[in-house]
C-alpha cells in the first residue's frame, strides 16, 4: 500500500526536504506582500472621521490579534495528533507554534493599549476581550514554561498536549466575548453575519496586512519546525555518543576489601 | 507624513513590532546556527 500524500509530506524527513524548498520563497512573498500593506497602510488609508490617524495601528494590532488566536488553534489542532496519534511533527509544530503566537498576542496587547490611550482615554480596562486575551497570552507562556520544566520530551508532548486543549476553551471566549458581554471593546467589524463594517477604503489594506502577517508567521512556524527537528536530531545523536561511549569504558567493579566487619568500630 | 496630535501612540505601536518581531526571527535564526554547528559537530551537514 502506498502511503498518502498527507503521510508522506507529515513524514519527519520528507518535512525537510519541502520546507526547505519552500522557506526562501514563502519569506520573499511575505515581504513583498508586506511592503504592499505597509505602503497602503500609510500613503493610501484615509483617516479615519472619528480616530483621526490613531486608526493605522489597526494595521498591526488585527493581524496580530489573528495570529494570536490562529496559532492557539493550530497548536490545539496539534495537541490532538500529539494525544491520539502520537505523531512526531504534530509535537515539533505545536512547539515550534508557541513562542510565535505568544509573541503576536503580545504585540496586540501592547498596540490595543496604545491605541486605546488615546481612543478611550485609558490604556487597560478589565473588558472581556482584554482580560481573555491577557489570559491567552497567560496560557502561552504557561505552556512555553511547562515544555521547559519536563526534561523528557515525550512526556512535555504530552503535557502540553493536555495543556493546550484545556486552554482551547479560551478561543471561543476571544471571539464572542464582545457579543456576550458589555465591552468598551467594539464588536466584530470584519468577520460577522451581514458582511464586514468598515469602509473598503480601509478594510483591502487591512486584508492584505492580515494576508502579509499570516504568510510571515506561517514562514517562521516552517523555519523554527525544522530548526527544532534538528533539535531533536542533536539530542539523539549525544544520547547514542554517550552510550558509545559508556560502552567503550573499562568497567571498574567495586574489589571487597575483606576489612571490617559492619558495626565493628575502627 | 503628518500623522496628527497622537503620532507618539502610532509611532511606539510600530516599534514595539518591529523591536518584538526582531527578536523572534533574531532568536529564531541563532537557534538555528546553534543547531547547524552541533550537528556538523556530529559529522552531519543538513539544512
Amino acid at each position: 500500500m502506498t502511503p498518502s500524500l498527507w503521510t508522506r509530506l507529515s513524514n519527519p524527513s520528507h518535512f525537510m526536504r519541502w520546507s526547505g524548498a519552500l522557506v526562501p520563497w514563502l519569506t520573499a512573498l511575505s515581504l513583498a506582500v508586506l511592503a504592499v500593506g505597509l505602503y497602503q497602510t500609510f500613503y493610501v488609508v484615509p483617516p479615519d472621521y472619528q480616530q483621526g490617524e490613531t486608526v493605522r495601528i489597526m494595521y498591526i494590532h488585527v493581524p496580530a490579534a489573528w495570529l494570536g488566536v490562529f496559532f492557539y488553534g493550530a497548536m490545539s489542532v496539534s495537541a490532538i495528533g500529539t494525544l491520539v496519534w502520537r505523531h512526531p511533527l504534530a509535537d515539533v509544530a505545536q512547539r515550534a507554534a508557541a513562542p510565535i503566537g505568544a509573541a503576536f498576542t503580545l504585540i496586540c496587547l501592547v498596540t490595543g493599549s496604545l491605541w486605546g490611550k488615546p481612543m478611550w482615554g485609558t490604556y487597560w480596562v478589565w473588558d472581556a476581550r482584554l482580560t481573555s486575551m491577557l489570559v491567552l497570552f497567560l496560557i502561552y507562556c504557561g505552556i512555553i514554561a511547562l515544555w521547559r520544566t519536563l526534561e523528557d520530551p515525550n512526556r512535555a508532548a504530552r503535557a502540553v498536549a493536555i495543556l493546550t486543549l484545556v486552554g482551547a476553551v479560551n478561543l471561543p471566549i476571544i471571539k464572542f466575548s464582545v457579543n456576550w458581554w458589555s465591552t468598551l471593546h467594539q464588536p466584530a467589524s470584519i468577520l460577522r453575519m451581514g458582511g464586514s463594517t468598515i469602509d473598503p477604503s480601509m478594510l483591502y489594506p487591512l486584508l492584505v496586512m492580515i494576508a502579509a502577517a499570516t504568510l510571515g508567521g506561517t514562514t517562521l512556524h516552517l523555519y523554527t519546525m525544522r530548526t527544532e527537528i534538528m533539535r531533536r536530531r542533536v539530542r539523539t545523536l549525544t544520547i547514542r555518543e554517550a552510550e558509545r561511549l559508556d560502552r567503550t569504558q573499562p568497567r571498574i567493579t567495586p574489589q571487597p576489601s575483606g576489612g571490617l566487619p559492619v558495626g565493628q568500630p575502627v | 507624513m503628518d500623522l496628527g496630535s497622537h503620532g507618539g501612540f502610532i509611532l511606539a505601536a510600530y516599534a514595539f513590532t518591529v523591536l518584538v518581531m526582531a527578536a523572534l526571527v533574531g532568536n529564531a535564526i541563532r537557534d538555528r546556527r546553534t543547531q547547524v554547528r552541533t550537528l556538523k559537530g556530529f559529522g552531519e551537514d543538513r539544512r
